[in-house]
Protein backbone atom coordinates (compact mmCIF):
# COMPACT_ATOMS: atom_id res chain seq x y z
CA UNK A 1 0.00 0.00 0.00
CA UNK A 2 2.54 2.79 -1.00
CA UNK A 3 -0.11 5.23 -2.04
CA UNK A 4 -1.50 4.87 1.73
CA UNK A 5 1.73 5.21 3.47
CA UNK A 6 2.49 8.12 0.92
CA UNK A 7 -0.47 10.37 1.59
CA UNK A 8 -1.02 9.24 5.39
CA UNK A 9 2.65 9.97 6.40
CA UNK A 10 2.50 12.34 9.05
CA UNK A 11 6.59 13.22 9.03
CA UNK A 12 5.35 14.30 5.31
CA UNK A 13 2.39 16.20 6.66
CA UNK A 14 4.63 17.93 8.99
CA UNK A 15 7.67 18.60 6.19
CA UNK A 16 4.67 20.29 4.01
CA UNK A 17 3.56 22.16 7.20
CA UNK A 18 6.77 23.44 7.56
CA UNK A 19 7.62 24.53 3.86
CA UNK A 20 3.95 26.52 3.90
CA UNK A 21 5.31 28.39 7.15
CA UNK A 22 8.51 28.90 5.53
CA UNK A 23 6.53 30.21 2.08
CA UNK A 24 4.23 32.67 4.24
CA UNK A 25 5.58 36.80 3.84
CA UNK A 26 5.69 38.30 7.10
CA UNK A 27 2.53 40.19 8.06
CA UNK A 28 0.77 39.06 4.69
CA UNK A 29 -2.92 37.47 5.27
CA UNK A 30 -3.62 34.38 3.03
CA UNK A 31 -7.18 33.36 2.19
CA UNK A 32 -8.01 30.35 -0.29
CA UNK A 33 -11.17 29.23 -0.97
CA UNK A 34 -11.71 24.95 -1.26
CA UNK A 35 -14.15 24.91 -3.92
CA UNK A 36 -15.73 21.79 -3.48
CA UNK A 37 -17.44 20.02 -0.67
CA UNK A 38 -14.91 17.16 -0.65
CA UNK A 39 -12.20 19.36 0.12
CA UNK A 40 -14.28 20.83 3.55
CA UNK A 41 -14.66 17.75 4.63
CA UNK A 42 -11.15 16.02 4.26
CA UNK A 43 -10.36 19.47 5.51
CA UNK A 44 -12.47 19.01 9.26
CA UNK A 45 -12.00 16.16 9.36
CA UNK A 46 -8.52 15.80 9.60
CA UNK A 47 -7.93 19.17 10.68
CA UNK A 48 -5.74 20.22 7.93
CA UNK A 49 -6.23 23.92 9.37
CA UNK A 50 -4.36 22.63 12.64
CA UNK A 51 -1.26 22.10 10.16
CA UNK A 52 -1.40 25.68 8.40
CA UNK A 53 0.11 28.83 9.81
CA UNK A 54 -2.68 31.16 11.14
CA UNK A 55 -1.97 33.83 8.38
CA UNK A 56 -3.44 31.06 5.87
CA UNK A 57 -6.97 30.68 6.03
CA UNK A 58 -9.15 28.10 3.92
CA UNK A 59 -11.99 29.00 3.16
CA UNK A 60 -14.93 26.84 1.80
CA UNK A 61 -16.66 27.31 -1.74
CA UNK A 62 -20.19 26.62 -3.18
CA UNK A 63 -19.10 23.19 -4.21
CA UNK A 64 -21.71 20.92 -2.49
CA UNK A 65 -24.69 20.57 -5.30
CA UNK A 66 -27.36 19.56 -2.78
CA UNK A 67 -26.07 23.08 -0.47
CA UNK A 68 -26.80 25.29 -3.52
CA UNK A 69 -30.31 24.03 -4.59
CA UNK A 70 -32.84 27.22 -3.73
CA UNK A 71 -35.83 26.21 -2.06
CA UNK A 72 -38.28 27.76 -4.79
CA UNK A 73 -36.61 24.21 -6.81
CA UNK A 74 -37.94 22.08 -4.00
CA UNK A 75 -41.33 23.08 -4.03
CA UNK A 76 -41.61 22.89 -7.51
CA UNK A 77 -40.33 19.53 -7.46
CA UNK A 78 -42.87 18.39 -4.65
CA UNK A 79 -45.39 19.86 -6.85
CA UNK A 80 -45.20 17.63 -9.39
CA UNK A 81 -44.19 14.55 -7.56
CA UNK A 82 -47.74 15.40 -5.61
CA UNK A 83 -49.31 14.82 -8.97
CA UNK A 84 -51.23 11.43 -8.80
CA UNK A 85 -49.41 9.31 -11.14
CA UNK A 86 -45.89 10.59 -10.82
CA UNK A 87 -43.32 8.69 -8.99
CA UNK A 88 -40.57 11.57 -8.05
CA UNK A 89 -37.21 9.48 -7.93
CA UNK A 90 -34.47 11.41 -5.97
CA UNK A 91 -30.99 10.91 -4.42
CA UNK A 92 -31.01 10.15 -1.16
CA UNK A 93 -29.18 13.64 -0.26
CA UNK A 94 -32.16 15.95 -1.78
CA UNK A 95 -34.86 13.94 0.58
CA UNK A 96 -33.80 16.55 4.05
CA UNK A 97 -33.51 19.69 2.15
CA UNK A 98 -36.07 22.53 3.21
CA UNK A 99 -38.50 23.78 0.68
CA UNK A 100 -40.60 26.66 1.69
CA UNK A 101 -43.11 24.18 2.28
CA UNK A 102 -41.30 21.39 3.91
CA UNK A 103 -39.11 18.27 1.81
CA UNK A 104 -39.22 15.39 0.07
CA UNK A 105 -39.76 13.09 3.23
CA UNK A 106 -42.73 15.67 4.25
CA UNK A 107 -44.50 15.47 1.27
CA UNK A 108 -43.56 11.30 0.89
CA UNK A 109 -45.03 11.15 4.70
CA UNK A 110 -48.15 13.03 2.98
CA UNK A 111 -48.54 10.29 0.69
CA UNK A 112 -46.51 11.35 -2.08
CA UNK A 113 -44.82 8.54 -4.70
CA UNK A 114 -41.13 9.55 -3.57
CA UNK A 115 -38.47 6.84 -4.07
CA UNK A 116 -34.72 7.35 -2.96
CA UNK A 117 -32.85 6.20 -6.03
CA UNK A 118 -28.36 5.38 -6.64
CA UNK A 119 -28.19 6.43 -9.70
CA UNK A 120 -30.45 8.11 -12.61
CA UNK A 121 -30.16 4.56 -14.42
CA UNK A 122 -32.43 3.23 -11.37
CA UNK A 123 -35.16 5.99 -12.55
CA UNK A 124 -35.08 4.80 -15.56
CA UNK A 125 -35.44 1.14 -14.40
CA UNK A 126 -38.70 2.84 -12.36
CA UNK A 127 -40.10 4.05 -15.64
CA UNK A 128 -39.41 0.90 -17.49
CA UNK A 129 -41.44 -1.26 -14.57
CA UNK A 130 -44.33 1.56 -14.14
CA UNK A 131 -45.57 2.20 -17.64
CA UNK A 132 -48.90 2.88 -16.19
CA UNK A 133 -47.12 5.61 -14.17
CA UNK A 134 -44.63 8.93 -15.09
CA UNK A 135 -41.61 9.14 -14.03
CA UNK A 136 -39.21 12.06 -12.88
CA UNK A 137 -35.72 12.21 -11.84
CA UNK A 138 -34.95 14.79 -9.47
CA UNK A 139 -31.62 15.98 -11.15
CA UNK A 140 -29.00 17.61 -9.02
CA UNK A 141 -25.39 18.45 -9.41
CA UNK A 142 -22.31 20.08 -11.36
CA UNK A 143 -21.05 18.25 -14.27
CA UNK A 144 -20.00 15.52 -12.21
CA UNK A 145 -23.09 14.25 -12.05
CA UNK A 146 -24.58 16.06 -15.24
CA UNK A 147 -23.24 13.32 -17.35
CA UNK A 148 -25.06 10.84 -16.37
CA UNK A 149 -28.04 12.20 -16.49
CA UNK A 150 -27.57 13.05 -19.65
CA UNK A 151 -26.23 9.37 -20.52
CA UNK A 152 -29.51 8.19 -19.02
CA UNK A 153 -32.19 10.73 -21.34
CA UNK A 154 -30.22 9.49 -24.26
CA UNK A 155 -30.54 5.82 -23.45
CA UNK A 156 -34.47 6.78 -22.31
CA UNK A 157 -34.34 8.25 -26.09
CA UNK A 158 -32.77 5.40 -27.93
CA UNK A 159 -35.12 2.62 -26.13
CA UNK A 160 -38.21 4.92 -26.40
CA UNK A 161 -38.89 4.79 -22.89
CA UNK A 162 -41.65 7.86 -23.02
CA UNK A 163 -42.79 8.14 -19.15
CA UNK A 164 -39.58 9.36 -18.05
CA UNK A 165 -38.34 12.79 -17.37
CA UNK A 166 -35.52 14.87 -15.72
CA UNK A 167 -36.64 17.70 -13.26
CA UNK A 168 -33.03 19.70 -14.73
CA UNK A 169 -31.42 21.01 -11.94
CA UNK A 170 -27.63 20.77 -13.13
CA UNK A 171 -25.53 24.01 -12.70
CA UNK A 172 -22.30 24.46 -13.61
CA UNK A 173 -19.33 25.35 -11.64
CA UNK A 174 -17.17 28.09 -13.22
CA UNK A 175 -20.22 30.80 -13.47
CA UNK A 176 -20.37 30.25 -9.27
CA UNK A 177 -16.67 31.00 -9.07
CA UNK A 178 -17.09 34.47 -11.04
CA UNK A 179 -19.69 34.93 -9.32
CA UNK A 180 -17.30 35.14 -6.34
CA UNK A 181 -14.24 36.40 -7.94
CA UNK A 182 -16.70 39.27 -8.43
CA UNK A 183 -18.25 39.68 -5.16
CA UNK A 184 -16.92 42.69 -3.66
CA UNK A 185 -17.41 40.51 0.37
CA UNK A 186 -14.47 38.51 -0.27
CA UNK A 187 -10.43 38.80 -1.34
CA UNK A 188 -9.06 35.29 -2.32
CA UNK A 189 -5.65 34.62 -3.25
CA UNK A 190 -5.91 31.41 -4.38
CA UNK A 191 -8.35 28.40 -4.98
CA UNK A 192 -7.98 24.72 -4.36
CA UNK A 193 -9.67 23.07 -7.39
CA UNK A 194 -12.73 20.72 -7.24
CA UNK A 195 -11.24 17.24 -8.12
CA UNK A 196 -14.17 15.24 -9.63
CA UNK A 197 -15.92 17.84 -11.69
CA UNK A 198 -12.36 18.23 -12.76
CA UNK A 199 -12.09 14.76 -14.15
CA UNK A 200 -15.22 15.94 -17.09
CA UNK A 201 -14.43 19.51 -17.69
CA UNK A 202 -10.87 19.51 -17.49
CA UNK A 203 -8.44 22.40 -16.13
CA UNK A 204 -8.31 24.47 -19.43
CA UNK A 205 -11.73 26.45 -18.15
CA UNK A 206 -10.11 27.76 -14.75
CA UNK A 207 -7.45 29.61 -16.74
CA UNK A 208 -9.38 32.56 -16.61
CA UNK A 209 -8.81 32.43 -13.09
CA UNK A 210 -5.05 32.44 -13.52
CA UNK A 211 -4.95 34.98 -16.72
CA UNK A 212 -7.76 38.21 -15.91
CA UNK A 213 -8.02 37.61 -12.15
CA UNK A 214 -4.10 36.59 -11.61
CA UNK A 215 -4.58 34.02 -8.23
CA UNK A 216 -3.60 30.42 -8.72
CA UNK A 217 -5.58 27.43 -9.00
CA UNK A 218 -4.81 23.62 -7.79
CA UNK A 219 -6.82 21.12 -8.69
CA UNK A 220 -6.57 19.02 -5.79
CA UNK A 221 -7.42 15.14 -4.53
CA UNK A 222 -9.38 14.23 -1.45
CA UNK A 223 -6.30 12.47 0.81
CA UNK A 224 -5.19 14.92 3.66
CA UNK A 225 -1.82 15.28 2.16
CA UNK A 226 -3.35 16.03 -1.44
CA UNK A 227 -4.91 19.29 0.39
CA UNK A 228 -1.69 20.29 2.29
CA UNK A 229 0.33 19.60 -1.31
CA UNK A 230 -2.04 21.97 -3.38
CA UNK A 231 -1.91 24.52 -0.31
CA UNK A 232 2.16 24.42 -0.80
CA UNK A 233 1.75 24.63 -4.58
CA UNK A 234 -0.91 27.79 -4.44
CA UNK A 235 1.96 29.33 -2.01
CA UNK A 236 4.80 28.70 -4.05
CA UNK A 237 3.12 30.05 -6.67
CA UNK A 238 2.55 33.53 -4.98
CA UNK A 239 5.81 33.74 -3.87
CA UNK A 240 7.17 32.90 -7.22
CA UNK A 241 5.16 35.54 -8.51
CA UNK A 242 2.95 33.00 -10.68
CA UNK A 243 -0.34 32.86 -11.56
CA UNK A 244 -1.41 29.47 -13.22
CA UNK A 245 -3.70 26.50 -13.48
CA UNK A 246 -1.57 23.50 -11.67
CA UNK A 247 -2.73 19.74 -11.48
CA UNK A 248 -2.14 17.76 -8.27
CA UNK A 249 -4.67 15.19 -8.82
CA UNK A 250 -3.11 14.58 -12.31
CA UNK A 251 -3.64 10.32 -11.21
CA UNK A 252 -7.31 11.28 -11.60
CA UNK A 253 -7.75 14.58 -13.73
CA UNK A 254 -6.79 14.45 -17.13
CA UNK A 255 -6.08 18.01 -18.01
CA UNK A 256 -9.01 17.95 -20.83
CA UNK A 257 -11.57 16.29 -18.94
CA UNK A 258 -13.68 13.68 -20.44
CA UNK A 259 -14.32 14.39 -24.09
CA UNK A 260 -17.00 11.49 -24.16
CA UNK A 261 -18.87 13.27 -20.96
CA UNK A 262 -18.49 16.83 -22.31
CA UNK A 263 -20.34 15.48 -25.69
CA UNK A 264 -22.90 13.70 -23.82
CA UNK A 265 -24.05 16.91 -21.67
CA UNK A 266 -24.03 18.86 -24.94
CA UNK A 267 -26.27 16.82 -26.66
CA UNK A 268 -28.70 16.83 -24.22
CA UNK A 269 -28.52 20.06 -22.00
CA UNK A 270 -27.64 23.45 -22.86
CA UNK A 271 -26.48 26.85 -20.65
CA UNK A 272 -29.93 28.50 -18.79
CA UNK A 273 -30.04 32.44 -19.46
CA UNK A 274 -29.85 32.61 -15.40
CA UNK A 275 -30.88 30.46 -12.51
CA UNK A 276 -31.26 30.65 -8.58
CA UNK A 277 -28.24 29.40 -6.23
CA UNK A 278 -29.44 29.03 -2.52
CA UNK A 279 -27.78 31.62 -0.99
CA UNK A 280 -25.61 33.40 -4.05
CA UNK A 281 -28.71 34.47 -5.93
CA UNK A 282 -29.13 34.71 -9.78
CA UNK A 283 -26.57 33.91 -11.74
CA UNK A 284 -26.30 33.94 -15.13
CA UNK A 285 -25.71 30.82 -17.91
CA UNK A 286 -24.81 29.07 -14.33
CA UNK A 287 -27.26 26.26 -15.13
CA UNK A 288 -28.42 23.83 -17.31
CA UNK A 289 -31.71 23.31 -18.93
CA UNK A 290 -33.02 20.06 -21.51
CA UNK A 291 -32.71 20.57 -24.96
CA UNK A 292 -35.77 21.34 -27.48
CA UNK A 293 -34.35 18.40 -29.02
CA UNK A 294 -35.45 15.99 -25.75
CA UNK A 295 -38.67 18.04 -24.72
CA UNK A 296 -40.12 15.01 -24.28
CA UNK A 297 -38.22 14.10 -21.33
CA UNK A 298 -37.89 17.40 -19.59
CA UNK A 299 -40.37 17.37 -16.73
CA UNK A 300 -40.55 21.29 -16.32
CA UNK A 301 -41.97 21.21 -20.22
CA UNK A 302 -44.29 18.19 -19.55
CA UNK A 303 -45.93 19.78 -16.01
CA UNK A 304 -47.05 22.66 -14.95
CA UNK A 305 -44.01 23.67 -12.56
CA UNK A 306 -45.03 26.54 -10.64
CA UNK A 307 -42.09 28.47 -10.84
CA UNK A 308 -42.21 29.19 -6.85
CA UNK A 309 -39.79 31.69 -5.34
CA UNK A 310 -39.05 31.70 -2.01
CA UNK A 311 -36.78 33.71 -0.21
CA UNK A 312 -34.14 32.20 2.04
CA UNK A 313 -35.30 32.25 5.96
CA UNK A 314 -34.29 35.35 7.70
CA UNK A 315 -31.88 33.16 10.10
CA UNK A 316 -30.12 31.98 7.58
CA UNK A 317 -26.65 32.74 6.47
CA UNK A 318 -25.90 29.77 4.37
CA UNK A 319 -25.41 32.48 1.23
CA UNK A 320 -22.43 34.00 3.75
CA UNK A 321 -20.84 30.42 4.41
CA UNK A 322 -21.09 29.34 0.15
CA UNK A 323 -19.32 32.40 -0.40
CA UNK A 324 -16.72 31.94 2.07
CA UNK A 325 -17.58 35.12 4.10
CA UNK A 326 -18.35 33.87 7.34
CA UNK A 327 -17.30 30.14 8.70
CA UNK A 328 -20.25 27.76 9.93
CA UNK A 329 -19.95 28.36 13.47
CA UNK A 330 -20.28 32.39 13.51
CA UNK A 331 -23.90 31.53 12.13
CA UNK A 332 -26.26 32.45 14.58
CA UNK A 333 -28.52 29.28 14.28
CA UNK A 334 -25.46 27.07 13.46
CA UNK A 335 -25.82 24.43 16.40
CA UNK A 336 -28.36 25.65 18.48
CA UNK A 337 -31.71 26.18 16.01
CA UNK A 338 -30.05 24.55 12.84
CA UNK A 339 -28.50 21.18 13.13
CA UNK A 340 -28.12 18.05 10.82
CA UNK A 341 -31.45 16.91 12.34
CA UNK A 342 -33.24 19.50 11.94
CA UNK A 343 -31.69 21.51 9.06
CA UNK A 344 -32.75 25.43 8.47
CA UNK A 345 -29.99 25.91 5.92
CA UNK A 346 -28.99 23.28 2.86
CA UNK A 347 -25.39 23.48 4.32
CA UNK A 348 -26.86 21.31 6.90
CA UNK A 349 -27.98 18.72 5.18
CA UNK A 350 -24.98 16.99 3.13
CA UNK A 351 -22.43 15.49 5.05
CA UNK A 352 -20.44 17.46 1.99
CA UNK A 353 -22.01 20.96 3.37
CA UNK A 354 -19.39 23.05 5.31
CA UNK A 355 -21.62 23.43 8.51
CA UNK A 356 -22.48 19.31 8.51
CA UNK A 357 -18.90 19.08 8.06
CA UNK A 358 -18.07 21.03 10.88
CA UNK A 359 -20.57 19.93 13.32
CA UNK A 360 -19.85 16.28 12.96
CA UNK A 361 -15.87 17.23 13.21
CA UNK A 362 -15.68 20.67 14.88
CA UNK A 363 -12.50 20.70 15.81
CA UNK A 364 -10.64 23.83 15.94
CA UNK A 365 -7.46 24.09 17.32
CA UNK A 366 -4.22 25.57 16.46
CA UNK A 367 -2.00 24.41 19.22
CA UNK A 368 -0.86 21.59 16.08
CA UNK A 369 0.38 24.66 14.11
CA UNK A 370 3.10 25.38 16.38
CA UNK A 371 3.84 22.16 17.13
CA UNK A 372 4.24 21.81 13.73
CA UNK A 373 6.47 24.78 12.39
CA UNK A 374 8.42 25.18 15.08
CA UNK A 375 12.21 25.12 13.97
CA UNK B 1 -24.64 11.39 -3.69
CA UNK B 2 -21.35 13.23 -3.75
CA UNK B 3 -18.58 10.79 -3.32
CA UNK B 4 -16.70 9.24 -6.18
CA UNK B 5 -16.23 5.41 -4.81
CA UNK B 6 -13.74 3.17 -6.61
CA UNK B 7 -14.66 0.19 -7.44
CA UNK B 8 -13.47 -3.34 -9.79
CA UNK B 9 -14.16 -4.35 -12.49
CA UNK B 10 -15.41 -8.18 -12.56
CA UNK B 11 -17.24 -8.50 -15.40
CA UNK B 12 -18.65 -6.87 -18.64
CA UNK B 13 -22.40 -7.28 -19.57
CA UNK B 14 -22.57 -9.05 -23.07
CA UNK B 15 -26.03 -7.95 -23.62
CA UNK B 16 -25.61 -4.21 -22.79
CA UNK B 17 -22.05 -2.83 -24.12
CA UNK B 18 -22.64 0.29 -22.20
CA UNK B 19 -22.83 -1.88 -18.70
CA UNK B 20 -20.33 -3.75 -16.27
CA UNK B 21 -21.05 -5.42 -12.88
CA UNK B 22 -18.14 -3.74 -10.56
CA UNK B 23 -17.20 -5.08 -6.96
CA UNK B 24 -16.52 -2.73 -3.98
CA UNK B 25 -16.36 -3.80 -0.16
CA UNK B 26 -18.21 -7.20 -0.77
CA UNK B 27 -20.88 -5.03 -2.93
CA UNK B 28 -21.97 -5.69 -6.53
CA UNK B 29 -23.61 -3.41 -9.11
CA UNK B 30 -24.32 -3.45 -12.25
CA UNK B 31 -22.85 0.32 -13.19
CA UNK B 32 -22.60 2.36 -17.16
CA UNK B 33 -19.69 2.16 -18.72
CA UNK B 34 -20.38 4.35 -21.23
CA UNK B 35 -17.94 7.55 -20.68
CA UNK B 36 -15.28 5.36 -20.58
CA UNK B 37 -15.93 3.93 -23.88
CA UNK B 38 -12.99 5.43 -25.90
CA UNK B 39 -10.32 4.41 -22.96
CA UNK B 40 -11.70 0.44 -22.80
CA UNK B 41 -12.46 -0.92 -19.70
CA UNK B 42 -11.69 -4.57 -18.94
CA UNK B 43 -12.19 -6.73 -15.63
CA UNK B 44 -9.47 -6.14 -13.10
CA UNK B 45 -9.57 -2.89 -14.25
CA UNK B 46 -10.38 0.06 -10.96
CA UNK B 47 -12.67 2.86 -11.96
CA UNK B 48 -14.52 5.77 -10.04
CA UNK B 49 -17.78 5.20 -9.84
CA UNK B 50 -20.49 8.08 -9.16
CA UNK B 51 -23.93 7.64 -9.06
CA UNK B 52 -24.04 4.79 -10.82
CA UNK B 53 -21.12 5.76 -14.01
CA UNK B 54 -17.22 5.39 -14.34
CA UNK B 55 -15.76 8.58 -14.38
CA UNK B 56 -12.69 7.28 -14.53
CA UNK B 57 -10.21 4.60 -14.80
CA UNK B 58 -7.86 4.91 -11.95
CA UNK B 59 -4.44 2.53 -10.74
CA UNK B 60 -5.19 -0.09 -8.01
CA UNK B 61 -2.85 1.53 -5.51
CA UNK B 62 -4.79 4.80 -5.80
CA UNK B 63 -7.97 2.80 -5.25
CA UNK B 64 -7.21 1.32 -2.17
CA UNK B 65 -5.98 4.53 -0.40
CA UNK B 66 -9.14 6.11 -1.60
CA UNK B 67 -11.28 3.21 0.15
CA UNK B 68 -8.86 3.82 2.93
CA UNK B 69 -9.82 7.56 3.57
CA UNK B 70 -13.89 6.94 2.72
CA UNK B 71 -14.12 3.80 5.10
CA UNK B 72 -12.70 6.64 7.53
CA UNK B 73 -15.40 8.77 6.78
CA UNK B 74 -17.81 6.87 8.44
CA UNK B 75 -21.49 7.57 7.73
CA UNK B 76 -21.36 9.70 4.64
CA UNK B 77 -19.56 6.33 3.06
CA UNK B 78 -21.85 4.01 4.92
CA UNK B 79 -24.92 5.62 3.04
CA UNK B 80 -23.32 5.65 0.19
CA UNK B 81 -22.31 1.84 0.31
CA UNK B 82 -26.19 1.29 1.25
CA UNK B 83 -27.41 3.76 -1.87
CA UNK B 84 -25.04 1.39 -4.06
CA UNK B 85 -25.86 -1.94 -2.79
CA UNK B 86 -29.75 -0.56 -2.65
CA UNK B 87 -31.67 -2.21 -5.36
CA UNK B 88 -34.33 -0.37 -7.38
CA UNK B 89 -37.48 0.33 -4.83
CA UNK B 90 -40.52 -1.69 -5.69
CA UNK B 91 -43.07 0.54 -3.82
S1 LIG C 1 -25.94 26.89 10.37
FE1 LIG C 1 -27.75 26.33 9.15
S2 LIG C 1 -28.70 28.27 8.55
FE2 LIG C 1 -26.64 28.76 9.31
S3 LIG C 1 -25.40 28.81 7.44
FE3 LIG C 1 -25.26 26.73 8.26
S4 LIG C 1 -26.90 25.56 7.24
FE4 LIG C 1 -27.30 27.78 6.87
Amino acid sequence: MRYVDEYRDADKARALATEIAALCEPGRQYKFMEVCGGHTHTIYKHGIDDYLPESVQLVHGPGCPVCVIPMGRVDDAIAIAEQSDVIMATFGDMMRVPGGRGSFFDSKAAGADVRMVYSPLDALTLARRNPDKRVVFMAIGFETTAPSTAMTVLRAAADGVDNFSVFCNHVTIIPAIKAILDSPDLRLDGFIGPGHVSTVIGCRPYEFIARHHGKPLVCAGFEPLDVLQSVYMIMRQLADGRAEVENQYARVVPWDGNAKALTAIAEVMELRPYFEWRGLGFISQSALKVRDEYAAFDAERIFDVPGVRVADPKACQCGEVLKGVIKPWECKVFGTACTPETPIGTCMVSSEGACAAYYNFGRFSRAHVHEATKR
Amino acid sequence: MCLAVPTEVVELRVDEPDMAVVEVSGVRRAINIGLLASEGVRPGDWVLVHVGFAMSKIDEAEARATLRLLEELGQAYDDELAALAQPVEDD
